[in-house]
């Protein structure tokens, strides 16, 4: 049985049966003030006016499979997610933590292997195929493989949050974190001056300095590209606008070739040489010489100069054996291993099919279990059981009894709602939570992230491929600012009087809140 | 720059001019329908429209007889025709979507903004109403482009890269038309300056925004030969070829630098040609075999251009 929706934790917690005080969390006290006074056509027409630039901008997708390749956008709900400084501040460092383990395990299991040694880790990740064991011995600078990694969160409670997947390989998503947050500011300008919201802009300045850093030694000034498939890729608008905020070349593989243990792009100039390479181009199509001989995104050669020192990749060759869902279940460990500190988030549990009474369990429980595939991504090839009919569980349980160990189950999470205008008004839908960590001299993350949000009523997949769209996510730098203090006397106070007297109240407290900030 | 991003921005401003121009010779012909005995047939009419679209026979093996209504589908709305506004358009967008990054977003969103207002006119049947709203826009989105390259784009050379196309193409489209119109409207027989339509020859003028200045410069009834020179020698003209090679020389001579290109050699050739040229001379050689040998001259000239920055090679 699946739940109603009122069972789930929301993010606001808007109920307007509720007496005033109780009606939403605190944080969300300022905006459901502001939403009073908004009717729902205003809302629609806000939605309206930003599907327009978006459409204008050409922030728009290409869906694989799609014969005619047409370009849609992602639905963008003009309704924000809201995280409290004290959440932030847990969240980031968890996060943090996370991916500082995460790249001393790629380092480890490209060298000593001290992690299977140690016996944590089982031997047969070396089996796994996104173990590149041309990146054995290979040095990287700085030892950084994950220069940019996206860490999925879900939320189940108050204060219970969860991991829900690492992307360690050529995560997405960002540039609708930073696309979103213009459009509120476009389109909401008022709610800004009520809200500290911590600003996110300064993500490809921070991506720029840390590829600059990662370059290899004795390199002066150094040149960084992007490297995309093009322009028919589901990602290439993002592709696009980094490069454009980060001020370098986007590139593809017919513009780079190889020679002399270097990499060069072809100008007008002439040949010009590459030093550092954001790469957007998976493992397998990067050098056709190595990986995927059919592959016309690479660059032939590609991976012998990376290996000797020519040039440098990030993210690294070889991330996806860290990300991976077999590999998941290890990453508490691994950062008591690497860091002997306790993990600060949590892992879903989960069962690996490969395990045979961990599979029976499975195969009894699947219509209230979530199995994926080990290597899948996208929300492809996953079963949500609770959602699934008799017939979708049946062939999805002969697939996995044909190889098992390529799934993992995990129990189905009440994933958090959130406030979202559908066209019947405003209503809660299920969301996630993916922000960027970036690795280069420091570990860090600007205070955003991207909040997809599965726009179908009661679907628990967040993925744009699957109809999800994305929220702007906003990031409170001080929980004082938010009107906390709209005590429930304070509340009914304002409540009696007119709505321009209440605007200055909000406006007044978020002013000494920012004063209050900068000390 | 990467040989590929300049490559895209000098076709995407190839594209659209192609397109302004495409625009210029449907609204001039359907200007020329409108006259009483313009022409003694609706095809003999609209086959110049063809012909200087360079697709007479795809024309015809597609739809068979010459008539406003196929001529217009076919050169605004046809993907099929390669040299059609559609496709023009079309191609514009996708080579500025390729490399959104190389311009500014003004320009990128300029163009993006074209191509959906675009589908407005698509199905639409513009032989019965609005050709003239429709080719209006066209031109009008062009200046747009130009003028928002012109305001908004660095001075380096993604901007060189957008002129060069835009000049490149521009020259190809006016010579294409004088040789036609001057084929069609002056039967060998006939001798030069003779009697023709003045009709004809304004709407030649006009399509090339270029009535007007013929007034101002000659304040004189309209002669072929002098619209020759307008649209030959006159470097003042915008649309001239000389005006053009006044662009495009300067242009490869920067983007040469210290190194020796056969395409900054060839458009020193062609731009001597029109700056030190005679009508007269040109009349004696032949104006048809001067504007065909200009377009050879020119389609070479793209030739090494795209040779020498477009598509280079490692060795």
């Amino acid at each position: 049985m699946q739940k109603s929706l009122q069972s789930f934790f929301d993010e606001m917690q808007l109920d307007m049966t509720a007496p005033d005080e109780n009606r939403v969390r605190h944080i969300y006290a300022a905006y459901q003030d502001w939403l009073k006074d908004i009717s729902h056509h205003q809302l629609e027409s806000k939605r309206q006016e930003a599907e327009l630039l978006f459409r204008r901008v050409g922030i728009t997708f290409n869906v694989y499979g799609e014969e005619d390749g047409s370009e849609r956008l992602i639905p963008f709900d003009v309704i924000p997610r809201l995280i409290s400084a004290t959440e932030w501040s847990k969240l980031s460092a968890g996060a943090i933590q996370r991916v500082r383990a995460l790249n001393m395990f790629l380092h480890d299991i490209y060298h000593g292997q001290e992690i299977i040694k140690a016996g944590i880790v089982p031997t047969s990740i070396l089996a796994n195929s996104q173990y590149r064991p041309e990146m054995f011995g290979v040095d990287v600078p700085n030892q950084i493989y994950a220069h940019i990694a996206g860490i999925d969160l879900v939320r189940t409670s108050e204060s219970q949050f969860y991991v829900l997947e690492d992307n360690l390989r050529t995560p997405s998503g960002v540039s609708y974190m930073l696309e979103d947050r213009k459009m509120m500011m476009r389109l909401f300008p008022d709610l800004f001056r009520r809200y500290p919201i911590a600003p996110v802009d300064h993500y490809p300045q921070v991506l720029l300095k840390n590829l600059r850093a990662v370059a290899q030694i004795g390199v002066h000034d150094p040149v960084v590209v992007l490297l995309s498939p093009g322009a028919y890729n589901s990602a290439y608008f993002e592709h696009a606008f980094i490069a454009q905020q980060m001020g370098i070349e986007l590139v593809e593989g017919q513009d780079l070739f190889v020679r002399n243990n270097a990499v060069y792009m072809r100008t007008t100039q002439g040949p010009q040489r590459v030093d550092v390479i954001y790469r957007r181009i998976d493992d397998d199509y990067i050098d056709p010489l190595v990986f995927n001989a059919d592959s016309m995104l690479g660059v032939p050669g590609l991976l012998s100069v990376y290996r000797n020192g020519g040039v440098t990749l990030a993210n690294a060759v070889g991330t996806g054996v860290a990300d991976d869902k077999a590999t998941y279940i290890y990453v508490p460990e691994m950062i008591k291993f690497y860091l002997g500190e306790e993990p600060l988030l949590e892992n879903v549990p989960t069962y690996q099919l490969s395990k045979e009474d961990e599979l029976q369990y499975t195969l009894e429980h699947l219509h209230e279990l979530v199995v994926k595939e080990v290597q899948g991504s996208g929300g492809y090839g996953m079963l949500v059981g609770p959602a699934a009919t008799k017939k979708e569980i049946e062939e999805f349980r002969l697939r996995i009894l044909s190889k098992p160990s390529n799934y993992i189950a995990q129990p189905t999470l009440a994933l958090s709602t959130c406030p979202t205008l559908v066209e019947a008004g405003i209503a809660p839908r299920h969301v996630d939570l993916r922000p960027f960590v970036l690795s280069g001299k420091t570990v860090t993350l600007v205070p955003g992230a991207l909040c997809r949000v599965a726009l179908k009523e009661g679907s628990l997949v967040v993925n744009s491929s699957q109809g999800g769209g994305t929220k702007d996510t906003w990031v409170l730098e001080s929980d004082l600012l938010a009107p906390t203090d709209l005590t429930p006397k304070n509340v009914q106070k304002v409540a009696g009087h007119a709505v321009g007297e209440t605007e200055l109240n909000t406006q007044k407290q978020v002013k000494n809140a920012k004063a209050e900030s900068v000390c | 720059m990467l040989s590929r991003t300049a490559d895209h921005l000098y076709w995407m401003a190839r594209y659209i001019e192609r397109a302004e121009n495409m625009g210029r010779v449907l609204e001039v012909t359907y200007s020329m329908s409108l006259v009483p005995n313009a022409a003694e047939s609706e095809a003999a009419l609209w086959l110049p429209a063809l012909e200087i679209s360079g697709n007479v026979d795809e024309y015809e093996a597609e739809y068979g007889d010459i008539n406003a209504a196929n001529v217009i589908h076919y050169l605004a709305m046809d993907p099929n025709n390669p040299s059609s506004i559609y496709t023009a358009l079309r191609n514009a967008r996708e080579n500025a979507r390729a490399v959104r990054v190389a311009m500014t977003s003004e320009t990128w969103e300029n163009i993006n903004a074209l191509w959906i207002e675009f589908q407005q006119f698509n199905g639409q049947d513009l032989a019965k109403n609005g050709l003239r709203e429709f080719c209006d826009w066209v031109k009008a989105r062009s200046h747009l482009f130009r003028g928002v390259c012109f305001g908004t784009m660095l001075r380096d050379d993604a901007f060189s890269f957008v002129r060069l196309g835009t000049f490149i193409e521009r020259a190809d489209n006016t010579a294409r038309l004088l040789d036609v119109k001057y084929h069609l409207l002056l039967p060998e027989q006939e001798e030069v300056g003779g009697a023709v339509d003045y009709y004809e020859w304004s709407a030649v003028l006009r399509s090339v925004s270029a009535f007007q200045a013929y007034q101002k410069i000659f304040s004189d009834t309209i002669v072929p030969w002098r619209v020759a020179e307008l649209l030959v020698l006159r470097r003042d003209m915008p649309r001239s070829l000389h005006a053009c090679l006044d662009e495009i020389s300067p242009i490869l001579d920067q983007l040469s630098g210290s190194r020796h290109t056969e395409c900054r050699r060839l458009s020193g050739e062609l731009h001597a040609r029109l700056r030190y040229g005679k009508m007269q001379d040109i009349f004696q050689q032949g104006l048809h075999e001067f504007l065909s040998d200009f377009i050879d001259s020119n389609n070479i000239l793209g030739a090494e251009i795209q040779r020498a920055f477009l598509s280079i090679n490692p060795s």
